[in-house]
């Protein structure tokens, strides 16, 4: 493959992530909100129709598979082409976010692996998966509430406690691994999110500096939107944090 | 020449020939007029060294005006010096501190070896040049000139881009050793104008691919390259490139060609 067709991979498949991660931190700030709004969220995205939810997680693994081991390539290409480095070696003007891209991505992955272990399959608290707590009809807009309502089985996984509980003072280690990673994806993105324009060719020196604080302005909106959560989580200052169900005492669910 | 001359430690690359491993070497240069050129300066070393029985170091020159793109050498890390838009033959002594350490080493890329001390072979740059940096032309009875309206704008950007002296500090900056800005500029400079549109796309795919094939890195746009480049050639060139590769890959998948 082309250096070039390499660029253009990483800049689509860049593309399709930071999409995907813009649209899962406003999910995510349904943390702020009664349970019922990420509860009724989750349940939704779980129960989407025509297998939505696989067509869309085998998408942003194609993404994700295709911007690692094109940037593996990358990076031996490019230690192909200098063996031999400077003595005295500093850089003129290149930021650290835009150097140290091979890094920051290499401990998002692992972060990535983690989070979908934590949040997702949850291997690293199998008690997450009892969880359950009934929709009290407080944000319908994802219409789970109606739905469920109707056929008198409205408990779904409670989303809302197994976030804050995963996130609380308890495992502070967990919510301070989150905001460390957050940190780098705001390192990443400052960089990347303009860089993705250059790279198939759709930027001047006019939309250079746009671009370069555009992307700037969504990484620290990102990092401040997806380290909000863990932050509250720790501290316990979730505006609902009373109706957070304690793992000891939960209820198996009535109607699983 | 009021001012104080300058006593310098300098510490040279030596490299007998590409196969010969190399090392620094220190000498102390003394008297130097901060009015020099750092070329100047390396000619004193050079007749010091000559004085004293040993190997002139080997260094690229030749106008010593700016132009010609011949001059090299990585400065403190930096190609041409710290000088923004100068070569190195336009830096002079005066940038520098009495008694400082200046380490100068060749431009480092796989794709140009080391001949002797500080001079590589920058011979990539002319097949790159051979796979697309032309244009085909029947020459004698040229139409006139006023006949093919140019607008200023698009002259002048295709000027920048033909600013490029083609002396190869983007690539010595680049951490990847990535000759993108070069061969962006060389090919935007005829793909802007009219007289280089018939083989645009031809010349984009062609000089891409030669650019690959002499194993220079990929751009990862972070800018050293810009920032290097004595003729201040932007970032925008490579962009232009990429477009235009993109284009042609996609017009000549539809048009059924490999």
């Amino acid at each position: 493959m082309t250096s070039l067709g390499k660029k253009y991979i990483m800049a689509v498949s860049g593309l399709i992530l930071v999409g995907f991660v813009i649209g899962h931190m406003a999910g995510n700030l349904q943390m702020f909100l009664h349970p019922d709004w990420i509860n009724a969220y989750a349940y939704k995205l779980q129960n989407l129709p025509y297998g939505l939810l696989w067509i869309v997680r085998l998408v942003l693994l194609a993404a994700v598979v295709a911007h690692i081991v094109t940037a593996m390539l990358l990076v031996i290409e490019n230690r192909r082409a200098r063996p031999q480095g400077y003595s005295v070696d500093k850089p003129i003007q290149a930021t650290f976010a835009s150097r140290t891209m091979r890094y920051s991505g290499v401990i998002l992955l692992a972060f990535i692996v983690f989070h979908i272990l934590h949040f997702t399959t949850q291997h690293v608290h199998p008690e997450f998966r009892d969880l359950y707590r009934p929709l009290e009809g407080v944000g319908t807009i994802h219409g789970a509430y109606d739905l469920l309502e109707a056929t008198g089985k409205n408990h779904v996984h409670d989303v809302y406690s197994m976030v804050a509980i995963g996130f609380s003072a308890q495992y502070w280690y967990i919510s301070l691994f989150y905001v460390i990673a957050m940190g780098l994806l705001f390192l990443h993105l400052s960089h990347g999110i303009s860089s993705m324009f250059q790279s198939v060719g759709l930027r001047n020196h006019t939309w250079r500096i746009r671009l370069d604080r555009a992307a700037l302005v969504i990484a620290i909106a990102l990092f401040v939107g997806f380290a909000s959560i863990p932050v509250a989580g720790l501290l316990g200052i979730l505006p609902y944090q009373d109706m957070v169900q304690g793992v000891h005492h939960m209820h198996p669910p009535t109607t699983p | 020449m009021s001012e104080k001359s300058l006593n310098l430690n300098l510490r040279v690359w030596r490299q007998k020939n590409a196969d010969a491993p190399g090392k620094f070497v220190t000498y102390k240069l003394d008297n130097i007029s901060p009015d020099s050129s750092f070329l100047e300066m390396l000619d004193l070393l050079n007749e010091q060294l000559i004085d004293s029985g040993e190997e002139p170091v080997a260094f690229d020159h030749d106008c010593r005006e700016g132009i010609c793109g011949s001059c090299s050498l990585t400065i403190n890390g930096i190609p041409h010096g710290k000088g923004r838009m100068m070569t190195t033959c336009q830096l002079h002594m005066r940038s520098f501190e009495n008694g400082e350490t200046i380490t100068i080493e060749p431009f480092r890329a796989q794709p140009f070896p080391v001949i002797r001390d500080l001079v590589v072979n920058r011979e990539p740059f002319d097949k790159i040049m051979q796979a697309g940096g032309f244009i085909d032309q029947r020459i004698g009875s040229a139409q006139d000139a006023n006949a093919l309206p140019i607008s200023k704008e698009t002259a002048d950007k295709a000027m920048d881009a033909a600013a490029c002296i083609g002396c190869g500090a983007c690539v010595a900056a680049c951490p990847n050793a990535s000759a993108m800005l070069f061969t962006g500029a060389k090919m935007s400079q005829l793909n802007l104008l009219p007289q280089g549109q018939p083989e645009r796309y031809k010349r984009a795919i062609n000089m891409v691919d030669a650019m690959d094939a002499n194993g220079f890195g990929n751009c990862t746009n972070i800018g050293e390259c810009e920032a290097a480049c004595p003729k201040g050639i932007s970032l925008d060139f490579i962009a232009m490139m990429n477009r235009d590769y993109a284009v042609a890959k996609v017009k000549r998948f539809f048009s059924g060609a490999a």
